[in-house]
C-alpha cells in the first residue's frame, strides 16, 4: 500500500506520456466540417478582374473540382500558390474564392504571379465564406460532379497532402 | 561567419554540459574532491558558450542577416531595433536557445551562491542541472538549429509575428523562462537530496530563496502576458484559459504550493516527501509546458511551427527526466523520517489544506487543458474545453484556499486553538461580510460571485492588518515594525497582493460595461455616463506598419475631457491586421477603446469598454513579485551565505 502511494505519481505520469505520444499524431486544428456530404451552398459572385461576369458553383456541375478559399493578405496562401500552379498545369480545376480582400490586391497579385484558377469569385464581405464555414485561409473544398462537398482541407496544400489525402479522393470521384 | 561561430559555440557548450552532468555526480558518489571541484568552472564555461551562441544569433538579427533561415523567417528590415532583438527568441529555435541560456544563467548563479553548501551537495545540484542542459542543447542541435543558412539568402524577411511586436512581449518570454527554468534549481536540489538521502531543514532552507525567486519571475511573466493580451487582442480580456496560458499557470500553482510546503519543512521538518514531490512536479510542469507549446499537441493562439519529430524528442526527454526523478522519488522516500507532528488545527494543518487545494486546482487546470487530447486520442471525438469549465471548477477550489490564506498566517505552529482564533478574527469576519454585501447592493444586484470575491479580498486584507497589529502589540510602536524580518514583510505583501488581484478580477468580471457601436465621424456614444465622440481616423505610418488611428474625445461623468487614440495596424510584410487598443488608465477604472472593422462611409465598428478596477490585477501581481523579492532577501539567508563563504576553503575572492 505504501509502495503504491509512492509509485502513484510515476503511474499517473506514465499514462500521461502515453496520451501525449498519441497526441503527437493527432491534429487539433482539424475540426471536421459539418458540410461534408452536403450540397455546396449556392452563390453568385462577381469575378476579380471582370466584375461584369459572375461565377456560381452550378456552372461546375459534372466536374470534380476544388474550391480554394484564399486571400492576398494570407501568407500561407502565397506559400501554397506555387503548388496550386503545378496542380492547375496538371489539369486540376481550381476555383479561387477571394475572401475578404479589403485592399483589393487580388487582381494585381494574380497578374504578377500567374493564376492557377479557372475563376476567381470575389467575396469581399465574406458572406460566402460564412456559408461554407470558413474559419481561416487557406481552406480547400473538394466538390464532386453532383455538387456535393466531399472533403475539406484546412491549411496550405502541399505535394505530400495532395498525394496522400486529396488525389485518391479526386480520382475516385472522377471515375 | 558569425552564425557558424554561434553554432560551434553551441556544440562546445553541449560537450561541457556532458562533462558537467556526469563527472561531478560521479565525484559526489565516490567522494572524489577533484571531480566535484570541476562542477563550478565547467558550468560557468558552459554558460559562457551558450551566451556566445545567443549573442551570435542576436547579432544576426540585429544586422538583418537574411541568409540565416531563422532570421529570414522571423525578422524584417524595417523592424525596429528592439523588436529585432526580441525576434531572437520569437521563433521556436530562438526561444529554445533562450531556455538554454537562462538555464546556464541559473546554474552559474548556483555556482556563485553555493559556497555555503557541502561540496557534494553543490556538485550534485550543478550536475543535475548539467544533465537538463544536455537534453536541451542536444534538442537544439539535433532538431532545431537556429543557425541554419538559407542559400540563396532571402532578399527580405517574413517579419516577426505582429502579435509579438508589443512592449509587453519584450519582457514576457524572458521573465516567463526565468520562472520556468528557475524551478530547475529547486528540482536539482530535490534530486540531490534524494540521491544523498539528506532531506533536512538545511536542505529546505537552501531551496527556499531559489524557489521564491523563480516563482516571482514566473508571476511577473504571467502578469506581463496577461497585460499584453489585454492591450493587443482588442477584446479587453486579460485571461483566456488558453492552453499556453495554462501551461505557464500550472507551474505557478505548483510553485506556490512548493513555497509554502518548503516553509513547513524548514520550520517544522514535516511534509518532507511532499515537498520533494512538489519540487519535482513544479519543474516537470515547466517541461510539460514547453512540450505542449513546442509540439503542437494542443491548438492555441501561439502558432509556433509544429513538427512531430521535435515532439518525439521533447517527449522522450520529458519521459527520461520526469520518469527518472519520479522513480527515484518512489525508491528513496521510504527511509524518510516523518518529522514534527502537529494537531488537526495548527499552522501546519492549514498549510497542508492549502497545499491540497492548490494541487487540486492545478489538477483541474491540467485536466481541462489535456481533456480535448484525451478524448481525441480515445477516438471519442473532437471537443474543446473553454472558460466555463475552468471558471466553474477552478473558482470553488481556489476560493477556500484564499479563505485559509487569511487564517494560516495567524495560526500557531504545532497547535492552535480554534475558539481562540474565532474570537480573534470575529471583527475581520464582520467587516468582510459587510463590505461583501454592501458593494454589490450598491451596484444593484446581490449576485454570489461578487459577494464571494469581495468577501475573500477583504478577509485576506484584514488578516494582513491583524498580523501587523499582533506583531506591533508585542513589540511596541512603529520603530519595532522596522525590525520585523523581511520574510514577514514579503509574506504579508504577497498575501495583500492576492487580495488586490481578487478585487480586480471580481469587480472587472462582474461590473464592466461594454458596447459595440457603429460610429461615423462626429457620432457619439454613451456608456455608463461616459460620452465618446468619434473624431475620425487618420493614417499614421509606423516603422513597419501603417495604422488607421481612430481619435476619440471622451467626457467622463466628472466632466473631465480627455482624448484616446486607438490603432488598427496593418503590417507591411505579412499584411496582417492588428488591434492596438487605446486605453485611458486609472486606479479605479480603465476606459478602453478598440477599433473593429472599417465600414462604408468612413464609419467604423468600435468596441467601447469601461473596466472598473482592472488595473488591480496587475498591481496585485506586482505586489506578489515584490513580496517574493523581500522574502528571498531575508537576512537569515544572507547570514547563512556569509557564514558559509567564510568557512569554505578557497571561498569567494
Amino acid at each position: 500500500m505504501k509502495l503504491l502511494k509512492r509509485l502513484l505519481p510515476l503511474i499517473i505520469f506514465a499514462v500521461l506520456v502515453g496520451f501525449l505520444f498519441k497526441g503527437l499524431w493527432l491534429n487539433p486544428r482539424e475540426v471536421p466540417s459539418p458540410f461534408i456530404g452536403k450540397p455546396a451552398p449556392a452563390f453568385s459572385l462577381p469575378l476579380v478582374g471582370d466584375a461584369t461576369r459572375t461565377f456560381s458553383p452550378e456552372s461546375m456541375r459534372g466536374k470534380v473540382w476544388l474550391l480554394n478559399v484564399w486571400a492576398p493578405w494570407c501568407v500561407s496562401c502565397r506559400q501554397e500558390h506555387d503548388y496550386l500552379m503545378d496542380l492547375a498545369a496538371q489539369g486540376v480545376p481550381i476555383v479561387g474564392l477571394n475572401w475578404k480582400d479589403k485592399a483589393r490586391e487580388a487582381a494585381s497579385l494574380l497578374a504578377q504571379k500567374g493564376s492557377p484558377y479557372l475563376a476567381v469569385p470575389d467575396d469581399l464581405p465574406g458572406r460566402v465564406g460564412i456559408d461554407y464555414g470558413v474559419t481561416g485561409t487557406p481552406e480547400t473544398f473538394v466538390i464532386d460532379k453532383a455538387g456535393i462537398i466531399r472533403m475539406k482541407h484546412t491549411g496550405p496544400l502541399s505535394p505530400e497532402i495532395w498525394a496522400k489525402k486529396v488525389q485518391p479522393l479526386v480520382q475516385e470521384l472522377s471515375r | 561567419m558569425i552564425p557558424e561561430l554561434g553554432h560551434f559555440a553551441l556544440i562546445l557548450a553541449l560537450l561541457l554540459a556532458l562533462i558537467q552532468g556526469v563527472l561531478p555526480l560521479i565525484g559526489a558518489q565516490r567522494g572524489n574532491a577533484t571531480l566535484m571541484a570541476m562542477a563550478r568552472p565547467v558550468a560557468q564555461g558552459q554558460f559562457l558558450f551558450v551566451l556566445c551562441a545567443f549573442l551570435a544569433l542576436a547579432w544576426s538579427f540585429l544586422h538583418n542577416d537574411f541568409s540565416v533561415e531563422n532570421v529570414a523567417k522571423n525578422s524584417y528590415s524595417e523592424l525596429p531595433v528592439i523588436y529585432r532583438l526580441t525576434a531572437t527568441w520569437g521563433s521556436h529555435e530562438g526561444s529554445l536557445l533562450l531556455w538554454a541560456l537562462i538555464l546556464g544563467f541559473w546554474t552559474t548563479a548556483v555556482t556563485l551562491f553555493s559556497k555555503h553548501l557541502p561540496e557534494d551537495m553543490a556538485a550534485r545540484v550543478i550536475g543535475v542541472m548539467g544533465l537538463i542542459s544536455v537534453g536541451f542543447l542536444s534538442f537544439l542541435l539535433a532538431t532545431s538549429n537556429p543557425f541554419l543558412r538559407l542559400i540563396p539568402a532571402a532578399p527580405e524577411g517574413n517579419d516577426l509575428n505582429p502579435l509579438l511586436q508589443d512592449p509587453g512581449m519584450v519582457l514576457h518570454p524572458p521573465m516567463l523562462y526565468m520562472g520556468y527554468v528557475g524551478f530547475s534549481v529547486a528540482f536539482a536540489f530535490a534530486i540531490a537530496a534524494l540521491i544523498s538521502g539528506r532531506m533536512d531543514a538545511a536542505w529546505s532552507r537552501w531551496s527556499r530563496p531559489w524557489t521564491t525567486v523563480a516563482w516571482l519571475f514566473l508571476t511577473m511573466g504571467i502578469a506581463l502576458g496577461s497585460w499584453w493580451a489585454y492591450i493587443e487582442l482588442g477584446w479587453g480580456g486579460w485571461w483566456f484559459w488558453d492552453p499556453t496560458e495554462n501551461a505557464s499557470f500550472m507551474p505557478w500553482l505548483a510553485g506556490t504550493a512548493l513555497i509554502h510546503s518548503l516553509a513547513v519543512t524548514e520550520k517544522r521538518g514535516a511534509f518532507k516527501s511532499w515537498t520533494v514531490l512538489l519540487a519535482i512536479i513544479a519543474f516537470s510542469l515547466s517541461l510539460l509546458g514547453t512540450f505542449l507549446v513546442r509540439s503542437g499537441v494542443l491548438s492555441s493562439v501561439h502558432a509556433f511551427a509544429t513538427d512531430p519529430g521535435r515532439g518525439i524528442f521533447i517527449l522522450g526527454f520529458l519521459a527520461v527526466v520526469i520518469g527518472g526523478s519520479l522513480t527515484l522519488y518512489a525508491w528513496r522516500t521510504s527511509n524518510l523520517s516523518r518529522g514534527g507532528g502537529f494537531a488537526w488545527f495548527s499552522r501546519e494543518s492549514l498549510l497542508l489544506a492549502n497545499n491540497v487545494l492548490l494541487v487540486a486546482a492545478l489538477g483541474s487546470v491540467l485536466l481541462g487543458t489535456l481533456y480535448p487530447l484525451f478524448m481525441d486520442a480515445l477516438g471519442a471525438g473532437k471537443i474543446s474545453v473553454g472558460p466555463p469549465y475552468f471558471n466553474s471548477v477552478f473558482v470553488p477550489l481556489v476560493a477556500p484556499a484564499i479563505f485559509l490564506l487569511g487564517v494560516g498566517p495567524l495560526a500557531r505552529w504545532k497547535q492552535a486553538s480554534l475558539p481562540d482564533m474565532v474570537t480573534r478574527m470575529r471583527w475581520a469576519l464582520a467587516v468582510s461580510l459587510i463590505v461583501a454585501l454592501a458593494v454589490p447592493l450598491m451596484y444593484g444586484d446581490l449576485l454570489w460571485r461578487p459577494v464571494l470575491g469581495l468577501f475573500l479580498a477583504v478577509w485576506v486584507g484584514s488578516s494582513v492588518v491583524m498580523a501587523f497589529l499582533n506583531r506591533g502589540r508585542n513589540a511596541r510602536g512603529l520603530d519595532k515594525l522596522r525590525g520585523l524580518p523581511r520574510g514577514f514583510w514579503g509574506m504579508q505583501l504577497a498575501h495583500l497582493g492576492v487580495a488586490v488581484v481578487v478585487v480586480g478580477i471580481t469587480v472587472v468580471s462582474n461590473y464592466q460595461s461594454e458596447r459595440n457601436v457603429r460610429m461615423e465621424v462626429g457620432d457619439h456614444a454613451e456608456l455608463v455616463g461616459y460620452r465618446f465622440v468619434f473624431k475620425g481616423t487618420r493614417e499614421v505610418p509606423g516603422p513597419n506598419y501603417t495604422a488607421a488611428q481612430g481619435a476619440f474625445e471622451v467626457t467622463a461623468p466628472s466632466g473631465r475631457v480627455f482624448g484616446i487614440t486607438s490603432d488598427k495596424r496593418r503590417y507591411h510584410a505579412s499584411g496582417m491586421p492588428m488591434t492596438e487598443a487605446g486605453i485611458d488608465y486609472g486606479v479605479f477604472r480603465d476606459v478602453y477603446v478598440a477599433m473593429g472593422e472599417p465600414l462604408e462611409n468612413g464609419a467604423w465598428s468600435v468596441r467601447l469598454f469601461i473596466k472598473p478596477f482592472v488595473g488591480w490585477i496587475w498591481l496585485g501581481a506586482f505586489m506578489l513579485a515584490v513580496g517574493g523579492i523581500l522574502a528571498a532577501s531575508d537576512r537569515r539567508y544572507r547570514i547563512a551565505m556569509q557564514r558559509g563563504a567564510a568557512n569554505a576553503p578557497g571561498g569567494a575572492p
